[in-house]
C-alpha cells in the first residue's frame, strides 16, 4: 500500500507563548520545537498499516528547512522515505493554501491512505485533513480512535460529543487520528542510525498564497488576581457566597 | 447577502452551541439562513426564527447524516445564497462539516473563533493560538469567511420571529457513512459544551476516587467531568474528558479544578473559563495563580462538603 503520513513541526506543549516584536508572530527565542502530537500518532499508524499490509510510508511535511529533525524522526520510527516542502512562509500558512500544497504532493506521489493528526497543537485548525479530502474528492474519517483497512475501504470509529460513531468508507481515504489509535513507539537506536540512510527529498513548496493573515497577535488578558477563600470544608459556605453574590453563577 | 449556519439538532432540538452560532450571526444584522439535515431536521427548522433565523433549509436525509455529503449540500446552499460567510459551532461534527464547506468554496477557515467581523472589506475573525496561550486577530481574503464558533462564548438570539422552512434537493452520495452510534451512558454532556465542568487531577491517587467528581458534577446537574492530562494517561478516564492543549479546550461558567497542580497545557485548556474554582492541599499550586476562588484542603474532605452545598442551593431554587 502507498501510504503517506503528514506531520506538522510545532512548538513543544510547554512552550510559553511570547510575542515578537512587530506584534504578528511568536517571538522564536527560546521555543523548542517538537512533531505535533496527533501527527505521532498519524505517523505510527502509517507505519503499523504499512507492517500489515505492505507497502511503503512516505512522511511528508510543510516547514521551515528545519523541519528536517522532526522528519529524521519519523524515519527512524519506521518512515519509508520523507519529503518536506521547504515553506520560507510556514509561520503564516493558512489551512487552505496548506491543504492545497499536500494535495498536489500527496498526488504526486499516489498515495491510497494519507493518515494525519485529528489538530496541530500550534493553530488548532483541524482543518486540513477534511480539506486535503475534500480538493481530492476522497473519504476522510476524522478523530479516528480504531481502524480497520480492508480491500477498498475501511471501517473507522470515531469520539464525538454523542458517543463512539462507526464509520465505513472507501480508500482512497485521509485518516485524522486521535489520542487511543494507537502508542506511539520510541525510536530505538537501529531506527536512529537507520534513517540516516533514508532518502529525504527538499524542494521549495513553490508559490501558494494564502488568504489568512495575522492583523495582531497577543496575549490573553491575564485574569483579575483571585482569592484563596479558605482552607479546608470552613471554606465551603463562604465559597458558596461568592459563587452566588459576587460571581453570580450559582 | 446572506450567512449560512448549520445547525446541529438531536431529534428536533436544535444544540445551544449552534443556537449560540445563530446568535453570533444574527448580531452581523445580515439575512440568516439556517440549514439542517437528518431526523427531526423540520421539527428544529420551526424553532430557529425566534433566534435569528430568517430562512431553515431542510436537507433530505435517509439514516445517519454524513459529512463528506453534508459539506456539499451546505456548499450548494452557500453559493445559490452567495453567502458572504459560513459559520456553525466548533463541535465535532462542525469541525469534521465545516473544513468540507470551506474547500467547496475554496475559503480557508478559521477554527473555534471567539469573534468575528463582516462589516469591512476584508473579513476579520479572533481566535485562540497554541489551545488558548495566545489570541489572534487575523483578516481573510477569502470570497466566503467560514469558520466554527467557540461553544459557551456567543450570546442565544430571542427575537420572537418566525422562519420561512424550505426544502432542499437531494445529497449526493456519501464516501464515508456513520453505520452506528455507540452513545454515552446517560445521555452525559461533553466537557466542551456543558456549563460547568468537574475536573479532577492525579492528587485523586486512583480512579475510584473520581468518584467524588462525578458526585460534585451531578450536584450542579449541567455539569460534565474533566480530567488533567496525567489521570487520562494513567487510564483512569477515557481521553475525550481530557482538558488542555492535547484534549480540549473549554470555556464554562464554572470551571472547579480539583487535585489538579495546574501544568501549563492544562492552564492553556480552561483559562477563559468564566470562574475558576481550584481546591488543592497545596496553597503553592500554580493552579491557584489563575483561579478566582481557591480552597486550600483535601479533596476527599471539601468537595463530599461542596457537593452537599451546591445541592442544597439547587433545591431552594
Amino acid at each position: 500500500m502507498n501510504i503517506v503520513a503528514c506531520m506538522k513541526r510545532v512548538p513543544t506543549t510547554e512552550a510559553q507563548a511570547k510575542i515578537d516584536a512587530d506584534g504578528k508572530g511568536l517571538d522564536p527565542a527560546g521555543l523548542q520545537y517538537m512533531i505535533s502530537f496527533y501527527d505521532e500518532i498519524a505517523v505510527e499508524e502509517a507505519v503499523k498499516t504499512k507492517e500489515a499490509k505492505g507497502g511503503e510510508v512516505t512522511v511528508v511535511s510543510i516547514g521551515p528547512a528545519e523541519t528536517t529533525k522532526e522528519l529524521r524522526e519519523c524515519l527512524a520510527k519506521g518512515g519509508d522515505k520523507a519529503a518536506l516542502l521547504v515553506d520560507p512562509d510556514w509561520a503564516s500558512r493558512d489551512a487552505r493554501s496548506t491543504a492545497k500544497l499536500l494535495v498536489a504532493k500527496i498526488r504526486s506521489l499516489g498515495a491510497e491512505v494519507v493518515f494525519m493528526g485529528r489538530v496541530a497543537t500550534d493553530r488548532d485548525n483541524s482543518a486540513v485533513g477534511p480539506m486535503v479530502a475534500t480538493y481530492l474528492g476522497w473519504a476522510c474519517v476524522t478523530d479516528v480512535v480504531e481502524l480497520e483497512l480492508n480491500e477498498g475501504g475501511g471501517v473507522a470509529k470515531r469520539e464525538s460529543e454523542a458517543g463512539v460513531e462507526t464509520v465505513e468508507f472507501s480508500l482512497p481515504a485521509v485518516i485524522t487520528c486521535d489520542k487511543g489509535l494507537n502508542e506511539p513507539r520510541y525510536a530505538g537506536l537501529k531506527g536512529i542510525m537507520g534513517a540516516k540512510k533514508k532518502p529525504l527529498e527538499e524542494s521549495p513548496c513553490g508559490d501558494m498564497p494564502n488568504q489568512a493573515a495575522v492583523r495582531v497577535l497577543e496575549l490573553p488578558p491575564e485574569r483579575n488576581e483571585g482569592k484563596i477563600v479558605g482552607t479546608g470544608v470552613d471554606a465551603v459556605a463562604p465559597l458558596i457566597e461568592l459563587l452566588r453574590n459576587e460571581a453570580q453563577v450559582l | 447577502m446572506s450567512i449560512i449556519v448549520y445547525i446541529e439538532h438531536a431529534a428536533g432540538s436544535a444544540r445551544r452551541g449552534s443556537l449560540e452560532c445563530l446568535g453570533a450571526a444574527h448580531a452581523t444584522g445580515e439575512q440568516v439562513v439556517a440549514v439542517l439535515c437528518g431526523e427531526g431536521a423540520d421539527q428544529a427548522a420551526t424553532t430557529l426564527g425566534n433566534h435569528g433565523a430568517a430562512k431553515a433549509v431542510v436537507l433530505p436525509s435517509e439514516g445517519s447524516v454524513s459529512s463528506d455529503a453534508l459539506g456539499a449540500g451546505i456548499a450548494a446552499i452557500a453559493q445559490e445564497h452567495s453567502a458572504r460567510a459560513f459559520l456553525c459551532a466548533a463541535t465535532s461534527q462542525g469541525k469534521d462539516v465545516a473544513p468540507r464547506v470551506a474547500a467547496r468554496l475554496d475559503s480557508t477557515i478559521f477554527s473555534d473563533c471567539t469573534g468575528f467581523e463582516l462589516a469591512g472589506e476584508t473579513f476579520v475573525v479572533r481566535r485562540p493560538w497554541l489551545a488558548g496561550k495566545c489570541i489572534a486577530t487575523l483578516e481573510s481574503s477569502g470570497s466566503v469567511l467560514c469558520a466554527t464558533t467557540r461553544l459557551n462564548v456567543f450570546p442565544i438570539a430571542e427575537v420572537g420571529a418566525d422562519a420561512e422552512v424550505i426544502n432542499a434537493a437531494a445529497l449526493p452520495d456519501p464516501l464515508a457513512k456513520v453505520t452506528s452510534i455507540e452513545a454515552k451512558a446517560g445521555g452525559k454532556l461533553d466537557v466542551s459544551e456543558a456549563a460547568v465542568v468537574v475536573s479532577g487531577g492525579r492528587g485523586l491517587k486512583e480512579a475510584e476516587h473520581f468518584g467524588i467528581i462525578e458526585d460534585l458534577a451531578a450536584a450542579f446537574g449541567n455539569a460534565a467531568v474533566g480530567a488533567s492530562r496525567a489521570v487520562v494517561d494513567a487510564g483512569w478516564r477515557p481521553h475525550s474528558e481530557q482538558v488542555g492543549q492535547t484534549g480540549k479546550t473549554v470555556s464554562p461558567q464554572i470551571y472547579v479544578a480539583v487535585a489538579i497542580s495546574g501544568a501549563i497545557q492544562h492552564l492553556a485548556g480552561m483559562k477563559t473559563s468564566q470562574v475558576i474554582v481550584a481546591i488543592n492541599k497545596d496553597a503553592d499550586a500554580p493552579i491557584f495563580k489563575l483561579a478566582d476562588y481557591g480552597i486550600v484542603g483535601d479533596a476527599f474532605e471539601v468537595v463530599p462538603a461542596l457537593a452537599e452545598a451546591v445541592r442544597a442551593v439547587r433545591a431552594e431554587g
